[in-house]
């Protein structure tokens, strides 16, 4: 059987043991103003960050985009009336979702990346097949690095979660530069 | 890959006898390795963070088979099945058996250069399964019927003209519209037809986790995203080498993938998957194809530590200049260099010499693998083992009298340049020195660097 004889050859041919290395986080790059770098990295890669007051301010533009008649998703109470069949939606009707509103976990500094737990998706499609992506993320829940982001996330938890640094992008042509592969084609980012 | 018998440097031949897109090729792939640079020194610690993540690959190393065990025990409580395939044609049925099982008849694929390793593609149409390639790049060449050139950018030997082409062909788009926006525009609304109607979803992992059983894949399309929370079956492939031992290790690794890759601070999706979401099957197969052998060969078993960025491909000046098809095997470049003759040495006997072992892919490499050594070493075991042709023994045996000599060497030298001065046709015969195919000779200096150190700055 494959799996024996793998794990045999594996055990025969290792070399002998060494220990893992001590990583020292205080040893990495730290930032003056977290919340700065974060905005300047994800512009660098096409995505938009904006600071907001209040929500009062977002609740009005989901209200309006949902008044020109689009499909949008929206998961945030505090942004009105939230979307109860989400959860169960089939992929052809997901397919036309214009905009989608979630919440991010934490934010990182250094590579502009936002954390969403499977909870916060709702549906495990829905930050990918939208055509426009909108994340929440709270001010204080930005850290530095990758480093302190997996101290603050429990990355196995859910059975799927995703770090989402900007919108969608390929260079596989002559190395342009385009932005909506397959994924959203614009990535805004509110800081509360 | 198709099947050749011509070795690199035949095939090398064909690539640069089209010049300006020899050159385009070698200035776009150095434009890479600059925005690697770039990427690199906004971060103080790089260097820490490569003998990080060297520490934890060799760790990991010697204690693989533990590790495979606590992933497989982790995965399945997660209720992910794992399948063990031992060489790639095991690989291949496990992944057909599960659609089988399953009447599943249209799959999409994202990027993995397993898969390209064990032919799976090839293998699946024969028996009657439609295979979609859906990474940009992937579908391009998959259209071409020509494998990929390079692991993270698969079609970066092709212009835009060849791909606006190949898609007025297949995708019926304006003739002769090389617009990249256009063309990409075109891809996308003909992958999103086909992610809604496939059933299945194959993906590459970048990174799985023993103490959690789950599983890591990059992408910047998010096209293994779409197809897999799209399909009801979601199947997995990974080499046995991808494992780490924690969650947090991924802190190390995907601070160093995209910046090694394409000098971006991260990819754009870094997705974690764990569970199957509800009424959804998930499958991984784990696979050796002659790993195992390699981590029993102690020169080259570093060579398991890579984690596929491809900095040492943009950075070779052989690869760059030569195009990824002429080392005719999944993974080209310095590193496949050194994997292939592994799996096959007579066939990959040629490629350890496709190379000036001038180090550069050791400097770049993330995880600190000594490329250019392990290069000269299966040079050494090639020809001992008797899989090279004598002209070029005879070629490596003068050169290891020479510098094993420093005297020799600088006469050696010495005669170099006066016969380049004095009888420039002698080097510069196409015929007599193959290197000098499509190079031209720099003029020979009057004196050695060593001679003009010891003049210059006195002492010796
Ligand atoms: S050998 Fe090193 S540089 Fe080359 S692809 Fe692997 S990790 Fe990257």
């Amino acid at each position: 059987m494959s799996r024996a004889s793998i794990l045999t050859a594996i055990t025969n041919n290792k070399p002998s043991l060494v220990d893992l290395p001590i990583i020292d986080i205080n040893a990495v790059i730290q930032y003056d103003d977290v919340v700065a770098q974060f905005k300047a990295v994800l512009e660098s890669i096409g995505g938009l960050a904006i600071e907001l007051n209040n929500m009062q301010e977002l609740e009005s533009e989901v209200q309006a985009e949902k008044a020109k008649g689009h499909y949008i998703i929206n998961t945030l109470p505090e942004l009105g009336e939230v979307d109860k069949d989400l959860a169960t939606q089939v992929v052809a009707t997901l397919e036309t979702v214009h905009k989608a509103y979630l919440r991010g976990a934490i934010a990182v500094a250094e590579n502009g990346a936002v954390w969403l737990y499977e909870h916060q998706m709702v549906n495990r499609l829905s930050p990918f097949i939208c055509q426009h992506l909108v994340l929440v993320v709270e001010k204080r829940n930005i850290v530095a690095t990758m480093h302190q982001a997996y101290q603050h996330i429990d990355a196995g938890k859910e059975g799927f979660g995703v770090f989402i640094a900007g919108p969608s992008k390929t260079a596989d042509i002559e190395q342009s530069l385009v932005i909506g592969a397959h994924g959203a084609r614009s990535l805004v980012v509110y800081l509360v | 890959m198709q099947a050749t018998t011509k070795n690199h440097a035949q095939l090398s031949e064909a690539f640069i006898a089209d010049e300006p897109r020899t050159d385009w090729h070698d200035e776009t792939l150095w434009f890479v390795r600059s925005k690697r640079d770039k990427a690199v020194h906004q971060v103080p610690e790089w260097e820490l963070l490569r003998e990080w993540a060297s520490a934890i690959k060799n760790h990991t190393l010697s204690n693989l088979d533990n590790y495979l065990v606590d992933f497989e025990r982790n995965a399945n409580a997660n209720g992910v099945v794992v399948h063990w395939a031992s060489n790639a044609s095991d690989h291949n049925n496990i992944v057909l058996k599960i659609m089988r099982d399953n009447q599943v008849k249209r799959v999409v694929k994202s990027k993995s250069m397993l898969t390209e390793e064990c032919h799976l593609n090839p293998f699946l149409i024969e028996n009657g399964i439609e295979v979609v390639d859906t990474d940009l790049g992937e579908r391009i060449v998959q259209f071409r019927n020509e494998p990929p050139s390079h692991i993270v950018l698969p079609a970066i030997h092709l212009k835009k003209q060849d791909v606006s082409e190949t898609f007025h062909e297949h995708l019926h788009t304006e003739k002769g519209n090389n617009d990249p926006q256009y063309l990409t525009e075109a891809a996308r609304q003909h992958l999103r037809s086909k992610f809604i109607a496939s059933d299945l979803a194959i993906t590459g992992v970048n990174f799985a986790i023993a103490e959690t059983g789950g599983f890591v894949v990059c992408t910047n399309e998010g096209n293994a995203d779409m197809g897999a929370h799209a399909a009801k079956i979601h199947i997995a492939c990974m080499g046995f080498e991808k494992i780490i031992p924690k969650l947090e290790h991924l802190g190390v690794f995907l601070r160093l993938l995209a910046r090694s890759a394409t000098g971006q601070p991260t990819t754009t999706y870094n997705s974690h998957f764990h569970r199957p979401r509800n009424g959804q099957q998930m499958h991984i197969v784990i696979v050796d194809n002659g790993r195992s052998k390699q981590l029993g060969r102690p020169e080259f078993r570093n060579s398991l530590k890579c984690i596929r960025c491809a900095a040492c491909f943009n950075t070779c000046p052989v690869y760059r200049r030569s195009g990824g098809h002429s080392y005719h095997t999944a993974v080209a470049g310095p590193i496949g260099s050194i994997l292939n003759p592994n799996i096959d040495m007579r066939a990959n006997a040629d490629l350890p010499f496709a190379s000036t072992l001038c180090g550069s892919c050791s400097n770049v490499c993330p995880v600190k693998i000594d490329i250019h050594d392990q290069l000269w070493k299966w040079r050494q075991v090639l020809v001992a083992e008797g899989y090279v042709a004598n002209g070029k023994k005879l070629g490596m045996k003068g050169m290891a009298f020479v510098l094993a000599y420093p005297k020799v060497y600088r006469i050696a030298g010495k005669m170099g340049r006066w016969v380049m001065r004095v009888l420039p046709f002698v080097t510069n015969n196409k015929l007599l020195n193959p290197w000098y195919k499509q190079r031209e000779m720099p003029e020979a200096p009057k004196a050695s660097f060593r001679d003009w150190y010891r003049k210059n700055r006195g002492g010796s």
